[in-house]
């Protein structure tokens, strides 16, 4: 499978977030399934007329185009004419490039929040008018329509996350490539199950804080940090703490809060990143599919049962009470 | 000569974006070039209005490749608001976690972004062409291979203090989210250790001491060892010191600042001497630029899109200026600021004096990483508290890979009432000012050769690659 890889309105972070993909690295990886690059802008030689050309050849049908992975959000603006962000060199902006070689495509991949529903790009106003490929924030539709279907029938593949975990880029590609992703792998957000079937919170390493709503009161504390940081792990999808990143890394386990970073609008979480909104001083939102009455009796029975120990760390930068070690009373 | 008056050079890709390059050719040589930053989101509009720790999220996303300068220049911006400076041990762990990406950009850079233009077909007669493809060739080269097994390694530090990378939240005002303990410490010694493994096998051929102690450019050319041996053999057939000189003014707002000082010094280099530079005299110029206001300093500046893009204008990048007048920025900058004496006889040399200016402070770096890791406490307190004030502003003055940059926050009524950015590729690649003075890319672009027939000069996309342009930054 060739893809030819797009950068438009964004960071360039999933790129340098796929770099780090480790054992085997990116490209032995994607070589593994037989994915190639046409064109990829940070790792490819061709510049300039080189890439115009094979674009040109790509929107003319001579070259086949298996897959296009476009990395950031695409702005419409200024007046909706999408030169806040122009291919340079070819006179014509990415909006107009993407409108013209997505019909062109066998799939289409989103790599990141912003190009699959406008995200980091399309915050606070919006000052260029971006969207994602196929959704405008959590709503169906951005710059290509609600009914696109690439080549080989999927809708546009949203690997949200910002940036997205080397693993869900690589692995969603191979699925591409050996044709092993079909409708029934992706959630209602166009996300590759594979990973957005998992919560944050799942393997998360303050879970046991989690329990007892032993609560964090400040960023370096070891507590849960879902009472009083904004952390809406239990809500976000995401394998981050399954396998984690960098190594041995997740947000929850280098000391701040999960955004949900996988969400369309998680962007706008209409109050301070870190900084968990109450109401009578009862935190907002729930964990996924918990009832908000279990919610409310558990928590206020597991906080009245928290251990000293958990309470004693939950407020502490390292561990400050040990676990009781039992010891076993077989031998003498 | 040529016979193409005018080129437009792009997409323009190993730059982190895109840039287009006009050229106007005169006898085979660029007579005038004009850079334009083509892609415009409006990160300082976005912040707006906003609860100003947010910025610690929202800023670090303007860039995948910057993100944790991004991250220090708002947490210090917010801190100087606060009256909140990290503990030394929160300082000393920030500063490993910024050098980590500082290196790691740098050895990208190198691999992936600037030493794959010297295996083209144009340079197939040279002697050295076989080994630059075995070691270079884009996407399968030996060298470009290792370098992203050796960063992706170097990287666990940050999975292991920073949660991940990029777009980590763990700088803060106060210090660092994580707090390390001893075996941490030892895992960041081994990461580093197998990184100076990699440095002195591949990159360099040799020690990094020895590498940190050339002294002179003719102890630089005599280098003939790893990659860095082949880069200057390169260097010297096709005399790259000439190649894109720079004016000689160069400007660092100091790496790493630490209790002790900084890592690598701030300061203002002009006509051979360094002094302070004066911060309250940089302004953005805003003649050239698709934007609309007055020329202004960045605590009064403000960003509103032109959106007819009127005539005259050609880039979405303002056109910063230090006391009027366009410095440039990036590692052969700070490495001249801080005194080295390598560095100090490259000064206003062109790719070969910011490549190894880039490689020179690769090895230095290491050096100095390796003496923060030693020096972590694992028992110290890596955050200290403070509370935002409902009015206040600060300034936020840190080192990327690539070269200064600078965040301006004001607070009015406990929200962002004004956010600007200054990136190092705005310095670097900025358009025109008002008097027609180019800015630093586009004065070294000039007398650039151009061969018959080609369409994107080679000479031009190694003197564009060799400032390391992060273009997604340039305008954020």
């Amino acid at each position: 499978m060739k893809v030819l890889w797009l950068q438009a309105s964004g960071c360039g972070g999933c790129t340098m977030s796929a770099l780090c993909a480790e054992a085997p690295d990116l490209i032995d990886t994607l070589a593994a399934a037989g994915v190639e690059f046409l064109w990829h802008p940070a790792l490819s030689l061709a510049s300039g007329g080189e890439v115009t050309r094979l674009l040109q050849a790509l929107e003319a049908g001579e070259i086949a185009l298996d897959c296009l992975a476009v990395e950031g959000a695409i702005a419409r603006g200024p007046m909706g004419t999408g030169r806040f962000q122009m291919l340079s060199g070819t006179g014509r902006s990415m909006l107009d490039w993407v409108r013209a070689l997505a019909p062109k495509a066998a799939h289409v991949v989103a790599v990141g929040s912003c190009a699959a529903y406008g995200g980091v790009t399309s915050a606070g106003g919006n000052p260029s008018d971006a969207v994602g490929l196929q959704y405008d924030g959590a709503h169906p539709g951005g710059v290509l329509a609600a009914g696109f279907r690439g080549g080989l029938g999927l809708p546009v593949v949203n690997v949200a996350g910002c940036p997205t975990h080397p693993g869900w880029v690589t692995e969603t590609l191979m699925l591409l490539a050996k044709a092993r992703l079909t409708e029934a792998d992706l959630d209602s957000l166009g996300r590759p199950l594979f990973y957005a079937q998992h919560l944050v919170h799942h393997g998360c390493p303050r879970n046991e804080f989690y329990e007892y709503k032993a609560s964090a009161l400040q960023l370096s504390d070891l507590g849960c940090m879902m009472e009083h940081l904004g952390c809406v792990g239990t809500q976000a999808v995401g394998d981050c703490n399954i396998r984690p990143w960098n190594g041995e890394g997740s947000c929850t386990r280098g000391g701040y809060p999960c955004i949900a970073c996988t969400a369309p609008e998680f962007e706008e979480p209409r109050h301070p990143f870190t900084e968990t909104p109450k109401v009578a001083g009862i935190p907002v939102g729930l964990p996924a599919d918990m009832p908000k009455a279990w919610f409310m009796a558990l928590a206020s029975l597991s906080k009245a049962a928290t251990p000293e120990r958990i309470a004693k760390n939950a407020v502490a930068p390292r561990v400050a009470v040990t676990p009781t070690i039992r010891k076993p009373g077989g031998r003498r | 000569m040529s016979d193409t008056p005018r080129l437009v050079v792009g997409p323009f890709n190993r730059v982190e974006g895109d840039l287009e390059v006009h050229l106007d050719i005169s006898e085979g040589r660029v007579a005038a070039a004009r850079v334009n930053a083509p892609l415009y989101r409006g990160f300082e509009r976005m912040l707006e209005g906003r609860a100003p720790g947010d910025a610690l999220t929202l800023t670090p996303r303007i860039c995948g490749i910057c993100s944790i300068s991004q991250s220090a220049a708002a947490a210090r911006a917010l801190g100087a608001a606060m009256g909140l400076v990290p503990t030394d041990q929160g300082a000393m762990l920030a500063a490993l976690i910024h050098a980590v990406e500082n290196v790691s950009d740098h050895l990208v850079h190198f691999n992936l972004f600037f030493m794959p233009d010297f295996t083209r077909p144009c340079y197939a007669a040279r002697p050295w062409y076989p080994r630059a493809v075995a070691r270079f060739a884009a996407i399968e080269g030996q060298a470009a291979r290792a370098a992203i097994a050796a960063r992706a390694g170097l990287m666990h530090i940050l999975g292991l203090v920073a949660g991940k990378w990029p777009h980590t939240l763990a700088l803060q005002p106060g210090g660092v989210t994580r707090t390390p303990g001893a075996r941490d410490v030892l895992r960041i010694q081994t990461e580093l250790r197998m990184f100076r493994k990699h440095l002195e096998t591949q990159v360099f051929g040799g020690p990094l001491e020895d590498f940190a102690a050339l002294d002179s450019r003719s102890a630089l050319m005599r280098w003939d060892r790893g990659d860095a041996g082949l880069f200057l053999e390169i260097a010297a057939d096709l005399d790259l010191d000439a190649l894109g000189r720079g004016a000689g003014r160069y400007l660092s707002f100091g790496a790493y600042p630490l209790a002790e000082g900084h890592g690598f010094a701030p300061g203002l280099w002009q006509a051979g001497e360094v002094t302070a530079p004066n911060m309250a005299a940089i302004a953005e110029d805003l003649s050239h630029s698709w934007m609309l206001g007055g020329m202004a300093h960045p605590f009064d500046g403000v960003t509103r899109p032109d959106e007819t893009m009127r005539e005259g204008a050609y880039s979405w990048c303002k056109a910063p200026r230090l006391e009027g007048a366009p410095v440039e920025v990036g590692a052969l900058a700070r490495q001249l600021i801080d005194g080295h004496p390598l560095a100090v006889q490259l000064a206003g040399g062109g790719v070969l004096a910011r490549v190894a200016g880039r490689l020179l402070e690769l090895a230095r770096t290491q050096i100095l990483m390796e003496a923060w890791a030693e020096a972590l406490d694992p028992g110290a307190v890596f955050m200290r508290q403070g509370n935002l004030p409902e009015t206040g502003e600060g300034a936020g003055l840190v080192e990327a890979a690539r070269g200064s940059l600078g965040h301006w926050l004001r607070i009015e009524g406990g929200k962002i009432a004004s956010y600007q950015i200054i990136a190092p590729t705005t310095w670097n690649f900025s358009p025109r000012d008002a008097q027609g003075v180019p800015g630093p890319l586009e004065a070294a672009l000039v007398g650039a050769p151009v061969e018959p027939g080609e369409d994107s000069p080679v000479s031009v996309q190694h003197i564009v690659r060799s400032f390391d342009p992060c273009m997604v930054c340039t305008v954020h």
